[in-house]
């Protein structure tokens, strides 16, 4: 039986590997979030966002470009049969989720190296919020991540799985919406970054996570089964 | 603070339309429910009788075999 | 056996309704507030507590599902979501209707829990297309099952971040005047809740009867080599 921690290894290279040959999604994504923005400011009529406006707008975008790109992850793994490749291997189906959860991580937390700094340049007066931010959006990529792993492990063999992984995931997402803009609200203030409730609003974040990981962690092998 | 309600009928203002409403749609639902219900019972029977009649049929070849397949007609 | 017990539930459920009923009209006395047009929230609050118990159940119904590979499970966890959703149905136009009286809108967005309830709805009316799109009948229960488990557990934890992300709760549910439910109201609360339990437990067992019927017809038909009809669904589970 092959050690966790190397098949964790392997297979997120190998997810990473596969990602670099789909990273034409990676900037296609990034393109998505930035012509998204020019069309919040021509949506909203306003060059410069703040509170609860900026957060908004932000996290929208940057919700619907994780969603395009879940997608694209797995229709390159299904595409290669690699599902099935994976299931003869003789490794714990649980390290699979956790390496499947960590590639998507990284192309979130890649997603948003581009497209924050593209947002503050756009839309902020000050960059003072943005750092604090970075808490936010670590937890918050990671309950997406989790989350999305898991429903398109589940669409992954459906007919109509473009439609489906976008609508039950939204759903899914709104607690974490709700948490990572009530965070984000009182950072891009006008003023300056305000920490109204920061902490709590963290630790929703981090429950969410907490508990879409445990369920993807109990629920991911049966997924995989013949 | 209690005020009890004078009779079954309801005041007709404006609070008593929607109260009325709200517990009206409850109701249909529920009757929507049971029609739907109604219909796949429908379906059950008819097909029990399918059934019924598809098996007096094998037993009517069984007793008599060779004797020509009679019809063997249903019960009402 | 699943219509075991039935005609005793129905009876049941329907004596617990009728009481139910004449305590809103008859016994609870009127609110402080909102007058007569509180009497929704008997019919709409009820509801909503059984459905959003519904959904969990579905999920500890696939849990079960999962474990054991027994696909009566399955039906019950489906049958149990069905149901919440056609209550979730008339919890969302209940709610409608209880704000159009109270506050002039049809819908309202500082209401947390009706928010609350319409995304959970939102969700769980995704389980039939999501159903729908597994084709084959073994991956479509255990996926659904998988669905169930994690809807289940979004639904408290939902519920807890819309609420946090209103300051306002859902006013007027349980004061009065004084402040505070007075015991009248909590009574007759409780009944209906009591009555909408029933009643959700006897449809659920009404809709395993006639799945269970179905499933036995089938059965005959294969016992006797008959041509098997070709009415059946796709995405509900069969029972035998």
């Amino acid at each position: 039986m092959t050690p966790s921690r190397t098949a964790f290894a392997a297979i997120l290279a190998k997810d990473l590997r596969a990602e670099l040959r789909t990273l034409q999604s990676l900037p296609a994504m990034a393109l998505f979030a930035v012509t998204t923005f020019v069309i919040f400011r021509f949506g909203l009529d306003r060059t410069s966002l703040s509170g609860s406006l900026a957060a908004g707008v932000l996290w929208a975008t940057l919700l619907f470009a994780a969603v395009l790109g879940i997608n694209r992850l797995f229709v390159a793994e299904r595409e290669e049969g690699g599902f099935d490749a994976i299931r003869l291997a003789p490794i714990d189906r649980t390290v699979l989720f956790g390496a499947k959860v960590a590639a998507l991580l990284v192309y979130l937390i890649a997603l948003e190296l581009v497209t924050v700094p593209i947002f503050a340049i756009f839309f902020l007066d000050g960059a003072s919020g943005l750092l604090p931010l970075i808490a936010v959006l670590l937890l918050a990529d990671f309950g997406l991540a989790a989350t999305g792993t898991l429903i398109s492990s589940m669409a992954v063999n459906s007919r109509a799985r473009d439609l489906l992984v976008p609508l039950v995931l939204l759903p899914l997402a709104v607690p974490l919406m709700i948490a990572a803009t009530g965070a984000t609200d009182p950072l891009l203030q006008a003023g300056g970054p305000s920490y109204d409730r920061f902490g709590t609003w963290l630790m929703v974040l981090g429950l969410y996570d907490l508990i879409f990981g445990l369920v993807g962690y109990a629920v991911f092998d049966f997924l995989l089964e013949d | 603070m209690e005020v009890l309600l004078a009779a079954p009928a309801l005041p007709l203002d404006e609070a008593g339309k929607y109260v009325a409403g709200a517990y009206v749609v409850f109701v249909v639902l529920l009757v929507v429910y049971v029609a739907i219900m109604a219909a796949k019972v429908q379906r059950i029977e008819r097909e029990l009788r399918e059934v019924a009649a598809i098996a007096e049929e094998r037993k009517e070849g069984q007793a008599a075999p060779g004797r020509g397949a009679e019809e063997a007609a249903p019960h009402a | 056996m699943y219509g075991k017990g039935l005609k005793p539930l129905s009876i049941a459920t329907v004596s617990m309704l009728a009481v139910s009923l004449s305590l809103v009209f008859f016994y609870a006395p009127l609110d402080a507030d909102q007058g007569f047009v509180q009497k929704i929230f008997y019919v709409h609050v009820p509801l909503a507590v059984v459905a959003l118990f519904g959904f969990m159940a579905g999920g500890v119904f696939a849990i079960l599902h999962l474990r054991s590979n027994d696909r009566k499970w399955d039906a019950y966890s489906y049958v149990a979501i069905h149901i919440s959703v056609i209550f979730g149905v008339a919890v969302l136009i209940t709610g409608a209707i209880w704000a159009k009286a109270s506050w002039g809108h049809w819908w309202v967005w500082d209401e947390p829990t009706l928010v609350s309830f319409l995304i959970v709805f939102l969700l769980y009316a995704t389980y039939y297309p999501f159903r729908y799109a597994i084709e084959d009948r073994d991956r479509q229960a255990r996926y659904a099952s998988v669905f169930a488990v994690t809807a289940g557990a979004f639904v408290p934890l939902n519920f807890m971040a819309v609420r946090m992300a209103e300051s306002l709760v859902h006013p007027r549910t349980f004061a009065t005047a004084e402040g505070g439910m007075p015991g009248e109201m909590m009574l007759t609360f409780l009944v209906s809740l009591a009555a909408m339990a029933l009643l959700y437990t006897t449809l659920v067992k009404f809709e395993l009867t006639a799945k269970s019927a179905s499933g036995q017809v089938k059965r005959l038909r294969r016992a006797l080599d008959a041509p098997v009809s070709g009415g059946s669904s796709r995405i509900a589970p069969e029972v035998s």
